[in-house]
C-alpha cells in the first residue's frame, strides 16, 4: 500500500440474507483528505463504514484501512481510528469533562496526559466554560462538538463520521466543517457519509452510493462538470402544466421544482436538448423560458442514480 | 358514533394492535398466570412429605429397628443417613445434609417399659419453617399398637415416642426462618435488574454504537458493569443482616467471612444472570419483564417460601439450577446453624456454575450482536 493511500477495498460486499447492502465496491482513499460518500438511507454508507471500522464481517472482497487488514486487524486498527455516530452516543449522565476523561481512560492514555489532553480538547472545541455542566443540558452545537472531541481523545489518523449534522442547524454546520478542515490540515484523514448535497460539496473526494453500489466518484467538481446528461431550466407562469408536458418527453430523465422553476436532466444522447423541449412545450401551448445550466451535485447524484436498472 | 367514543376507541384499537406485537407482554399474560398455577398446583405442597432424615440407634435392640422402620413407612421422612453418635447427627444436620435426626438412646427398651417419658429423640432443623410441623407427625406416630404386645399389660405405652429438639431457632420464632432466606431474595429481585438494564441502557442511549467501535472488549465491559453491583449487593446484604440482627435478634452463629464469601458468590451468579437478560431484551421495559420470569419461579422453589422436600422431582431438580435455592440452604446453615463454608460445599459449586455459564453466555451473545 503506497504511503499516501487511508483506505483501500477490493469488491467490499456484504448481504444480510438476500438484502444487498454492499456490492463489490472498489474505494481508494488519500490520507489527510475529507472523502464523502454521498447516498440516500439504505445506499449501504453505514454498512461500508461498519465493515471498515471491523465491526461487519465482509461476505466477500478485501479491505485494508491505515495498513490494516479488516476485520482480522480490527482490534489494532480501532486504537487508530476515531468514530462518531449519528445519534449522539455520549453519555447524557456525565458532565462534559467526564466524558472526555472516560474515553482518554478506554483508549488507555496515562493519566497525566490524559488531563492535558482534556483541557486542549476542551480549549479547541470551545467547551472550556461547560466543562461541569452534564451532556443533556448542552445544545445540539456543543453535543456536536463534544462528539467530535470525543472522537479526536487519541488523536486518530483516520476519523469516521456518519452523518454528523443531520440535526444541526446551518451556522453550527458550518462551523462544525471549518474544525474538520483544521483536522486535515494537521493530517487526519476523514470519511463523512451525508445525504446532504452542501455537505458533500464540501469533500475533496466523493462517491455516491445507490443500493450497495459505488455508482460515481471523484472531485465535485468533476462530477458535477462530467455528469451524463444535459441540464434544463425552465420558467414557466404555468408551472404544473409545463411540468406534465415534460413527462411526456421520453429523454427527460427527470424533473423538479425549485421554487418557480422546474430543474430537468435530460438524456445525454439528444443532440438538441434545449431545442427538443421547447418545442415540446410549445405543441402543448404552454409559454415557457427554456435555458441550458450547469449541472449541481443534485443532478450529478439524479443522473447517476437514474443510470442504474432496478 | 360521538367523536368522544370514536376517539377513545381508536386509542383502545392502537393499544391492542401494540401489544399484540409485543411478545414478551403477551408472553406475560398467558405465562404469568400459567406458570402460577403449575407451581402452587403440582410444585408446592404444604404437606410435606419424604424428609432427609437420619437415624442414630445406640440401642440396637429389635424395637429400635422396628421404630426407625417405622418412622421411615411413614413416608413423611426417608432415611439417608446412619450415624454411629448423636454428634455425628448433629453434624449431618449442621451441614444441611439431613433435616431430621432420629436419636435412639442406649436404654431405649428401658424407657419404653418405665413408660414415663418419650424414649427417643427427634433432633430437628428449626431454621426451616415447614420442617418442625412436620416432625410432630412424626412425633406422633401410633406407638400404642406398636409397643402394646410387648409391654406387661400393667405397663402403660409412653404418651409419645419422641421427645423433639428443635435446634437453631428454640423458641421457634419466624422472623429466625424467614429472614436469612429473605436476604437472597431481596438480592434476586434487585440484582437481576440493575444488570439486566444496564446494557439495554446503553444500546437504547445510543451509547454502545461508539462504546464497540473503541479498544474495550466484551468482558471488560461486562466484567466492568457487574464490579460496581457487587458492591452495592455487599451493601444490602449488610443492611438486611444488621436490620435482621437489631430488630429480630437474628443469629449470627456462622463466621461473617464465610457469610459475605458465599454473599458475595451469590451476588455475582445474579449479577451474570441481568447481564444475559441484557443480552436478549431490546428495551428496559422488556429486561424488567424477563427479570420478574426469572424472579417468580426462584421466589417459589427456591425453599424459600415453601419446603424443597415437599416438591416433586421435576420442580427439585429444576430448583437446583436456580442460584437462590443454593443461597437460601447456604444462608441457613451458616447464620442459624453456626455451618462453615467447607461444611456448605454441596451448596457453593452450583452458584459457581451458574456464574460461569451466565457470564460466558452473555460474552458469546454480545459478540453475535455486533455481527
Amino acid at each position: 500500500m503506497s504511503e499516501d493511500v487511508a483506505i483501500r477495498t477490493r469488491d467490499l460486499t456484504c448481504h444480510f440474507g438476500t438484502l444487498m447492502a454492499v456490492d463489490h465496491v472498489d474505494l481508494e482513499i488519500h490520507r489527510a483528505e475529507i472523502y464523502g460518500f454521498l447516498g440516500p438511507n439504505g445506499s449501504g454508507k453505514t454498512t461500508t463504514i461498519r465493515m471498515l471500522c471491523g465491526l461487519l464481517k465482509p461476505t466477500e472482497g478485501e479491505a485494508k484501512v491505515l495498513d490494516c487488514r479488516v476485520p482480522a486487524d480490527a482490534e489494532q486498527l480501532r486504537r487508530k481510528i476515531g468514530y462518531m455516530t449519528q445519534r449522539f452516543s455520549l453519555y447524557e449522565d456525565l458532565t462534559v469533562r467526564e466524558n472526555l476523561e472516560f474515553m482518554g481512560e478506554i483508549y488507555s492514555i496515562p493519566a497525566a496526559k490524559r488531563q492535558l489532553r482534556v483541557d486542549q480538547l476542551l480549549a479547541e472545541y470551545r467547551l472550556d466554560n461547560r466543562q461541569r455542566e452534564r451532556a443533556a443540558n448542552l445544545s445540539g452545537g456543543q453535543k456536536q462538538r463534544l462528539g467530535l472531541a470525543a472522537a479526536m481523545v487519541h488523536d486518530p489518523e483516520l476519523l469516521f463520521l456518519d452523518e454528523p449534522t443531520s440535526a444541526v442547524d446551518p451556522e453550527n454546520r458550518r462551523e462544525f466543517w471549518e474544525s474538520l478542515f483544521r483536522l486535515v490540515d494537521r493530517g487526519t484523514t476523514i470519511l463523512v457519509s451525508t445525504h446532504l448535497m452542501d455537505e458533500a460539496e464540501r469533500c475533496h473526494r466523493i462517491a455516491i452510493l445507490d443500493r450497495g453500489a459505488l455508482v460515481a466518484n471523484g472531485t465535485p467538481r468533476e462530477l458535477m462538470t462530467g455528469i451524463d446528461a444535459a441540464v434544463l431550466e425552465i420558467e414557466s407562469e404555468r408551472l404544473p402544466a409545463a411540468r406534465a408536458v415534460l413527462g411526456q418527453v421520453g429523454e427527460v430523465l427527470s424533473v423538479a421544482q425549485l421554487g418557480t422553476r422546474l430543474h430537468a436532466l435530460v438524456e445525454p444522447t439528444l443532440p438538441d436538448p434545449e431545442g427538443t423541449v421547447r418545442a415540446a412545450l410549445d405543441r402543448a401551448g404552454v409559454e415557457a423560458a427554456v435555458e441550458l445550466t450547469p449541472a449541481n451535485l443534485e443532478d450529478v447524484f439524479v443522473a447517476a442514480t437514474r443510470s442504474r436498472p432496478e | 358514533m360521538p367523536q368522544f367514543l370514536g376517539r377513545t376507541l381508536a386509542i383502545a384499537r392502537k393499544e391492542v394492535r401494540q401489544l399484540r406485537r409485543d411478545r414478551l407482554t403477551f408472553g406475560m399474560i398467558v405465562g404469568i398466570p400459567l406458570v402460577q398455577l403449575v407451581l402452587f398446583g403440582y410444585a408446592i405442597n404444604q404437606d410435606v412429605r419424604h424428609l432427609r432424615a437420619g437415624v442414630a440407634d445406640l440401642a440396637g435392640t429389635q424395637h429400635s429397628r422396628l421404630l426407625a422402620a417405622d418412622a421411615a413407612g411413614s413416608q413423611v421422612v426417608d432415611i439417608v443417613a446412619q450415624a454411629e453418635t448423636v454428634e455425628e447427627l448433629e453434624t449431618l444436620l449442621r451441614k444441611g445434609r439431613i433435616s431430621v435426626g432420629i436419636a435412639i438412646p442406649r436404654d431405649f427398651d428401658r424407657r419404653v417399659q418405665q413408660g414415663e417419658r418419650p424414649p427417643a429423640q427427634l433432633l430437628v432443623d428449626g431454621s426451616d419453617p415447614v420442617i418442625l410441623g412436620a416432625a410432630r407427625g412424626i412425633a406422633a406416630l401410633p406407638v400404642e399398637n406398636r409397643f402394646r404386645p410387648i409391654l406387661p399389660a400393667a405397663v402403660r405405652p409412653p404418651e409419645r415416642t419422641f421427645e423433639i429438639r428443635a435446634y437453631y431457632n428454640p423458641e421457634r420464632r419466624s422472623a429466625v426462618q424467614i429472614v436469612p432466606g429473605l436476604i437472597g431474595v431481596i438480592l434476586t429481585l434487585t440484582m437481576v435488574i440493575f444488570t439486566a438494564i444496564a446494557i439495554v441502557r446503553e444500546r437504547e442511549r445510543g451509547n454502545l454504537e461508539l462504546l464497540i467501535t473503541t479498544p474495550v472488549r466484551t468482558w471488560e465491559l461486562m466484567v466492568g458493569k457487574v464490579l460496581p453491583y457487587m458492591f452495592v449487593g455487599l451493601i444490602q446484604v449488610t443492611l438486611v443482616l444488621l436490620a435482621g440482627w437489631a430488630l429480630f435478634r437474628i443469629p449470627i452463629r456462622g463466621s461473617l467471612v464465610d457469610f459475605y464469601l458465599a454473599g458475595a458468590l451469590f451476588v455475582t451468579a445474579t449479577l451474570t444472570m441481568g447481564l444475559l437478560v441484557s443480552t436478549a431484551a431490546k428495551t428496559q421495559f422488556q429486561s424488567v419483564q424477563m427479570a420478574i420470569f426469572f424472579f417468580l419461579p426462584s421466589i417459589l422453589l427456591s425453599g424459600f417460601m415453601f419446603p424443597f422436600d415437599g416438591m416433586p422431582r421435576w420442580a427439585q431438580y429444576f430448583a437446583e439450577i436456580l442460584p437462590l435455592t443454593h443461597f437460601v440452604r447456604i444462608v441457613r446453615g451458616i447464620l442459624l446453624r453456626g455451618a462453615s463454608l467447607v461444611e456448605v460445599h454441596r451448596d457453593l459449586w452450583p452458584l459457581l456454575v451458574f456464574m460461569t455459564v451466565t457470564l460466558s453466555l452473555s460474552v458469546v451473545r454480545f459478540r453475535k450482536r455486533l455481527d
